[in-house]
């Protein structure tokens, strides 16, 4: 990671420890009177959206509020985007108007990669969801969900910022569902193993890539077998089209071998969470019982999303250069040791 | 008649030889180089070609002209151009135009526009079926028997994938020895495919196209040509599995030939990861094992060959997102330094093999009369000058085709085409076209 | 760096010098030992509860690093003799500093308010060393964010002079005269292993521009 935010593969541990860190200052400005920094003021960072996805778009305008930048929403939809204006020409639009940064969801996968290496602009790129690639500010609000409840810190009170400067070695990390089509897992399989913990992923294998030997994780077909070592169990939201393209017989047969209902949970450890990305599937990838469960950090992970998002934002856009992995020949300075 | 004498010139790479073209046609192919003249070069031109190769005019099976119909990509003229810069002399230009090359009349139109550009022999490729749709036959007697007389046909860029209309093509082309070239392609495999299926489209998140998805069709082809005795060609074969079926098919003295492209003898899905749409192209880079196995079966003669897939693409359809990208990449121009950067440089053939698997070859499958000729006395003078020892970095900016999606771009290649003769008149001299 | 040097030193760039080690540019010379500290620190909270009456209302906070244990110390003191427990808590400025574009993305350090908070309390602002103002001046701001304190004072271990706003420092343990060409360190166990306060010479090239 230099200027942009692409790929959670691209994060070394002590980027990804260093954005957690992060999150957790910002996650303390929520609880004050006036959820505002300066930071950002007269920065402008576009949310450019080729998906409908209002939960992701929302948390990012959040996120570059709270640290006062200026947002500007493009939504393909109904602009001269979906009259046909391509990526490039959109790209040369923003930089004219002087976006400091781009925060792109695009249904192509490596669509933020071209628009940060094409030359096309000069702000930077933050990734948020390309195609079946990576969701990486997503992995890492997971991974801020599960840090500050492993170490007691979440919830508001507890040993405040508990977690900082820890990563998750020793978790076991499973998540289960459409791993083919998930951006959500992939960015998570690196991210999460980054930070030192080992996952296993869960899927029939027809919702399996091809490839996913070189990955640095376990597969696995049985999720009875795994839920008894798991730390946090991550169910990924399963389209029901895919049934269409017989990945799977049924739904329900998709639920009764990998949905996760009340039975399974109480075979988890006692301190395990449940997470989901949203949206839910109640009744397909997750009953009711287990989505309205203490356990399920569904509604947290939406709460972290924006403290992850502001610390993204304020270490690509904070100063006159990001703050994450300097290049070789700068001097590390105390803020990277620390 | 105008004469030119190429002096010292190494014939398929042999020893220094002095070749007189006179006219059309090479007049005679002289002892050893000398620097008197031999009464008969009298007012001849002279090259000298010290350290030279000479070829005979290379013969592509495989190139997308793009004319009629996409002429902001490439028009006959310069496609032409671009291919006698490469040391072509003879293309066979695939049938995807728009209308589709499925009729008499659009395959004679190709074939005059190539006579009038006087560059290079055009040879259009025929539809298979008609629109290329895969549902009926087109016209194939009506086209062999135009002034263009096709005897290749082809669905190229898509595969006739309907197991009976393969067949019956297969069957019917035989009765004016045609022969089917196919783009194996298995449709429902490749739905949405992005790049090839395995390690790298697993991270990059891209749809794959699995190696099976062309592997399966060859075997069925293969096997349907055996059944009805027909000639079946394999377009850009890429993956080590489809090798091993060409393999044991022509273990089996089934009529089977096949092709493989420049790129696939040297790139990787690797390339992928820059997402640059550059390197996306159909059948899509495939690993370091099937570029070697290719390399190997382009060696031994499993695969017959070279065959560039020249497929021009207007820059806006290349500078765009991966998904958005067209697929394809211009090859004419590159064609020969890539095959003596992968084959000839590892010494996996020599000179007088390249000859045979990028002008005999093909000429030989196209049933192209005049073309891929020994380089001797009597034959047309359709002949290409290679300097071996150029080495150089592709500019795009100095092709002559009208495209300029090529993935070379900035790669130091060895070889450059000095000349290019087509029927006695030079196309190209000292590297630039005449 | 981190902001134990946001004493405002660290507005030259390159001037700050976060290990301390570097400082060797020129013969550092000690201004304060460990002895004088501990006495200026007594010194200090004794004013400190002279001026606001017995220090009822006062909550402490540190810019970190090194206010932070400056402020913990007094903290300490103050407790010793009031004999009750005085707030304490930290005030990271870095997301309110003017000078945030001139220098790659810094990371943040804790912001810790007391449970109480900070409204109608008097809040003392602990840091190291005052030098132009603008880390107070960020502090500031950073504070009416948070809260509105009944009034806001500053204590500082050191000040060094050459102002740049209009603040100064209601609690001072050594006013030191210095020159822009001389860097001023200061030292705390909790961080540096030892303490004492060093004048130096700044290294030749003084814009310190990366």
């Amino acid at each position: 990671m230099k200027r942009h935010l692409i790929s959670a593969a691209d994060l070394t541990r002590d980027d990804a420890v260093l954005i957690l860190d992060t999150a957790e200052e910002m996650a303390r400005v929520a609880d004050r009177p006036i959820k505002k920094l300066p930071t950002l003021r007269g920065r402008t960072v576009v949310n450019l959206f080729y998906e409908d996805s209002t939960r992701t778009r929302i948390s990012f305008e959040a996120a570059a509020k709270r640290l006062s930048a200026d947002v500007i929403n493009f939504s393909a939809k109904g602009s001269s985007v979906s009259k046909g204006e391509s990526l490039k020409d959109t790209a040369l639009t923003l930089e004219a108007m002087g976006a400091d940064a781009v925060v792109i969801r695009h249904p192509d996968s490596g669509a933020p990669h071209r628009l940060a290496t094409s030359g096309w602009i000069g702000g930077s790129v933050l990734n948020a969801g390309d195609g079946t690639h990576e969701h990486p500010t997503q992995a890492l609000l997971d991974a801020f969900t599960m840090r500050r409840r492993f170490t007691g810190s979440g919830g508001g009170s507890g040993s405040p910022g508990g977690g900082t400067g820890r990563d998750l070695s020793g978790r076991h990390i499973t998540i289960v569902g459409d791993i083919l089509h998930s951006r959500v897992a992939r960015s998570n399989v690196h991210l999460l193993s980054t930070l030192g913990a080992e996952v296993t992923l869960v899927a029939p294998p027809t919702l399996v890539p091809v490839g996913v030997g070189s990955w640095p994780c376990e597969v696995t077909y049985d999720l009875d077998s795994v839920l008894a070592k798991s730390d946090a169990v991550m169910m990924l939201r399963v389209q029901r089209e895919r049934m269409k393209d017989a990945f799977f017989p049924t739904e329900r047969e998709y639920a009764r071998r990998y949905g996760l209902d009340g039975e399974r949970m109480s075979r988890m450890p006692a301190h395990a969470l449940v997470m989901h990305p949203g949206p839910m599937n109640r009744g397909m990838e997750i009953t009711a019982e287990v989505a309205d469960s203490p356990r399920c950090t569904a509604v947290e992970q939406v709460t972290n999303g924006v403290s992850i998002r502001m610390a993204a934002l304020y270490l690509l856009l904070g100063g006159s250069e990001p703050a994450v992995s300097p290049r070789p020949d700068t001097p590390r300075t105390e803020e990277n040791d620390r | 008649m105008s004469r030119t004498l190429i002096r010292g010139a190494q014939i398929l790479g042999g020893a220094p030889r002095d070749v007189l073209i006179d006219g059309e046609t090479i007049a005679s192919v002289g002892g050893s180089t000398s620097t008197g003249s031999r009464p008969d070069d009298a007012g001849a031109q002279v090259i000298d070609a010290d350290g030279l190769i000479l070829l005979p005019g290379l013969v592509d099976l495989h190139t997308h002209l793009r004319e009629p119909g996409r002429e902001d990509s490439e028009t006959v003229l310069t496609g032409t151009r671009a291919a006698a810069r490469g040391g072509f002399t003879a293309v066979h230009a695939m049938a995807n135009t728009f209308p589709v090359a499925d009729t008499a009349g659009v395959v004679e139109q190709v074939w005059r526009l190539g006579r009038e550009s006087g560059y290079c022999d055009v040879q259009p490729v025929g539809a298979v079926t008609v629109g290329l749709a895969g549902r009926q036959l087109a016209e194939l007697g009506a086209m062999h028997e135009s002034a263009a007389a096709v005897r290749v046909f082809s669905d190229d860029g898509k595969c006739v994938d309907d197991a009976v209309i393969m067949r019956r093509a297969l069957e019917y082309v035989k009765a004016f020895d045609g022969v089917i070239a196919q783009h194996a392609q298995e449709p429902r495999l490749t739905e949405g495919a992005q790049m090839n299926e395995g390690i790298v489209s697993a991270e990059l998140g891209l749809g794959g196209w699995p190696a099976v998805a062309e592997e399966s069709v060859i075997s069925r082809d293969v096997l349907l040509a055996a059944h009805v005795g027909s000639r079946v060609h394999i377009c850009h074969l890429s993956t080590a599995g489809s090798v091993e079926i060409v393999r044991w098919a022509k273990s089996k003295g089934w009529r089977v030939t096949a092709e493989v492209t420049p790129h696939h003898l040297l790139l990787t899905d690797e390339l992928v990861r820059t997402y640059d749409p550059v390197y996306k192209v159909n059948p899509p880079l495939r690993t370091e094992a099937d570029v070697l196995a290719l390399r190997e079966a382009l060696a031994d003669g499993t695969i017959d060959c070279v065959a560039t897939d020249h497929a021009p693409h207007p820059h806006e359809d290349k500078d765009c997102e991966w998904g958005a990208a067209a697929m394809g990449m211009v090859g004419l121009e590159t064609a020969l330094s890539v095959v003596q950067h992968t084959m000839v440089d590892t010494g996996l053939l020599d000179w007088s093999q390249v000859a045979d698997r990028m002008s005999a070859r093909p000429a030989a499958i196209g049933r192209l009369a005049g073309h891929g000729r020994p380089v001797s006395a009597g034959e047309p003078a359709n002949l290409t000058l290679v300097d071996p020892a150029y080495r150089g970095e592709v500019d795009p900016a100095g092709f002559v085709s009208r495209s300029r999606n090529t993935p070379y771009a900035g790669r130091e290649l060895p070889g450059r085409v000095t000349h290019t003769f087509l029927r006695g008149s030079a196309t190209v001299v000292d590297g630039k076209l005449t | 760096m981190d902001n134990g040097d946001n004493s405002d030193t660290d507005r030259h760039g390159d001037d700050r010098d976060p290990s301390g080690e570097a400082a060797a540019a020129g013969p550092a010379r000690p201004v304060l030992e460990a002895p004088d500290i501990k006495r200026v620190l007594t010194r200090i909270a004794h004013e400190i509860v002279e001026r606001a009456k017995g220090a009822d209302d006062v909550v402490l906070l540190g810019i970190p690093t090194r206010g932070v244990f400056l402020a913990r110390r007094l903290a300490a003191k103050l407790d010793e003799i009031t004999g009750r427990t005085v707030p304490v808590g930290s005030l990271d400025i870095t997301m309110y500093r003017d000078d945030l574009r001139m220098k790659p993305a810094r990371a943040l350090a804790r912001t810790e308010i007391p449970a109480d908070g900070v409204d109608g309390r008097l809040v003392v602002l602990v840091d190291d060393v005052l030098f132009s103002g603008r880390t107070i001046r960020a502090a500031l701001d950073a504070l009416g964010d948070i809260g509105r304190p009944r009034a806001v004072q500053l204590a500082v271990l050191v000040d060094r002079g050459h102002r740049e706003l209009p603040i100064r420092a209601d609690y001072v343990g050594k006013n030191l005269p210095t020159s822009l060409r001389e860097t001023v360190k200061v030292r705390l166990t909790e961080e540096d292993g030892r303490d004492g306060v060093l004048l130096g010479a700044r290294r030749t090239d003084p814009s310190g521009d990366r």
